[in-house]
């Protein structure tokens, strides 16, 4: 397992997908595979950046595994900001016309599309979501 | 994310560059603002853009309900990925799309 600290800030975002791209090149992901992980890194350590810790600032842990066997890659986000469960959130209607549409709860919406598993835990005091792709 | 402005005419071309993200998502939208008000049309180029997230969509959704009360918007040139997102979002639905 590998493991990258930083500040929950948006300016952190490329930072992240950085250190995950290069974890994923290594296992040789689909150039696919690869996109789709880095658009959900940007909504779920965009969604920490912004929510987990309101009027302060606070650590986001990243974490990547590889399984070579099933291959699968299976990333977990992990902050100690306000409890918050996005897959709680109800699903937006993709269905409305753009008079009415906002984009809020896209980015999650499109998170549980893309990938294979997403898991949310509380605990300890720590938001635990973890992501799970074939690559 | 580079963006590339063209006028031609009263058309609006705005090439994209990289990634459409949380992080550069207000860079487009920095870079339209003003420029909508003079362009009849707009057509954003995406051959060079490799994906694209909600924070881009909402920057997308935004400039279509400006142009659509004109000559429209226009999203061009989208690959797998892009169009993965519009797909499963509706937003195939709602945007030009060629």
């Amino acid at each position: 397992m590998k493991e990258l600290t930083v500040r929950a800030t948006v300016g952190n975002i490329p930072q992240v997908t950085a250190f995950i791209d290069a974890l994923l090149e290594d296992a040789g992901c689909s150039m696919k595979a690869q996109m789709q992980i880095d658009v959900a890194i940007d909504e779920l350590f965009g969604n920490i950046a912004h929510y987990a810790y309101p009027g302060g600032a606070g650590d986001a842990a990243v974490r990547f595994s590889l399984d070579e066997a099933a291959r699968t890659a299976t990333i977990t986000f992990i902050d100690s900001g306000v409890p918050f469960n996005p897959l709680a959130q109800d699903e937006p209607d993709v269905t409305l016309s753009a008079d009415k549409r906002t984009v809020g709860g896209l980015g999650i919406y499109l998170v549980r599309k893309t990938m294979d598993r997403v898991d949310y835990q509380r605990r300890d005091g720590m938001n635990i979501l973890t992501i799970t792709k074939t690559i | 994310m580079n963006i590339t402005k063209t006028v031609n005419g009263s058309t609006l071309n705005v090439a994209l560059e990289g990634r459409l993200d949380t992080v550069t998502a207000p860079d487009l939208e920095q870079a339209l603002k003003g420029s909508l008000d003079s362009a009849d049309a707009l057509v954003l180029d995406f051959a060079k853009l490799d994906y694209i997230s909600s924070a881009g969509l909402r920057v997308l959704l935004s400039a279509h309900k400006t142009m659509s009360k004109k000559s429209g918007m226009k999203v061009v040139n989208v690959n797998e990925i892009v169009k993965e997102v519009f797909d499963v979002t509706g937003f195939v639905d709602i945007l030009d799309i060629e």
